[in-house]
């Protein structure tokens, strides 16, 4: 294998199309996928998925049980499915615990009910501190958590997706499903924030 | 270890609302749609490309400076698709020579 150049060595812009005239010219790629694909994740999927499965779960005792139990069927029940969604599991969060999620090794997500992931998930400090300081880190998003607060935090991989079930927030208890969708942010299904109040 | 900052402010700062553009520039979608692309026609598994971005990554955090996420994205693209035959790395380099060379006010892709 011939070595791949830095990438500072050229302008990115002028490597990712040599690259894609390359993939066309061969046949490899239709440009055509290519745009769905981008338009798919720059679009359609994204933490709005999430949060409507949040806000049954947390208006439907009987969903939230399947989707702790089984958090990618219960998920695909919904119509969320595909690519980085093949196995996600869901972790509560209570007064007494909180999940925070990362992937430390590079930016796993589950992309079917988060969308890709953001800036902030991607970043090396993000994913450093994530594991040695998360309650440090949890306060720099501006979640303050009190010491009887315990913390976990999950390494997503290629096998395990995590996704965070927030608490649901006080003060909303006559709030429909519908309702409730707008309180439900991806920064709150990561576990660097609560869901919003009403 | 040395504690790094986490940007607050920039370019990497926790978006404020769930309306944050998923791609900071065109480019970076284009990497992004290739690979999935490719990999949806099943030229190579999922996880074959994950290791390669992880060595990226570890690569870029390892020379310090600016971390681009994207930029990690390409260059694992690049080394699986020439690890895998597909395509070789000094095509794409002399292909990136003839695209610098077009004359200036030139557009792309119109067909003409």
């Amino acid at each position: 294998m011939s070595p791949v150049p830095a990438p500072s060595d050229l302008p990115v812009e002028l490597r990712t199309e040599a690259l894609e005239s390359i993939l066309v010219e061969k046949g490899l790629v239709d440009p055509a996928v290519l745009d769905k694909f981008i338009k798919t994740y720059a679009e359609d999927v994204g933490p709005l998925n999430g949060a409507k499965v949040v806000a049954k779960a947390w208006t439907d005792p009987e969903y939230k049980a399947r989707l702790l139990a089984d958090g990618t069927a219960a998920i695909a029940a919904m119509g969320f499915k595909g690519p980085q969604g093949e196995c996600i599991v869901v972790v509560e969060n209570t007064p007494t615990l909180h999940h925070l999620v990362v992937c430390t090794l590079c930016s796993c997500y589950p992309w079917p009910v988060l969308g890709l992931p953001p800036g902030w998930y991607k970043d090396p400090a993000y994913r450093a501190r994530a594991v040695r300081e998360p309650r440090a880190l949890l306060a720099e998003f501006g979640l303050e958590l009190g010491s009887e607060v315990e913390i976990r935090v999950f390494d997503s991989s290629s096998e395990v997706r995590y996704m965070v079930l927030p608490e649901r927030p006080a003060g909303t208890e006559g709030l429909s499903e519908e309702e409730l969708v707008p309180l439900v942010t991806r920064e709150a299904m990561t576990g660097v924030a609560k869901a919003k109040a009403p | 270890m040395t504690v790094l900052p986490l940007d607050i402010e920039g370019p990497a700062a926790p978006p404020r609302s769930n309306g944050e553009l998923v791609f900071a520039a065109p480019w970076e979608s284009r990497a992004f749609g290739m690979t999935m692309a490719l990999h949806d026609r099943g030229l190579f598994e999922w996880e074959a490309f994950r290791q390669q971005l992880i060595r990226a990554v570890a690569r870029a955090e390892a020379a310090g400076g600016g971390f681009s996420y994207y930029r990690c994205w390409l260059e694992a693209l690049q080394t699986l698709l020439d690890t895998e035959g597909l395509v070789d790395a000094a095509a794409v380099e002399e292909r990136v020579g003839v695209l610098a060379c077009r004359p200036p006010g030139h557009d792309h892709e119109h067909g003409h």
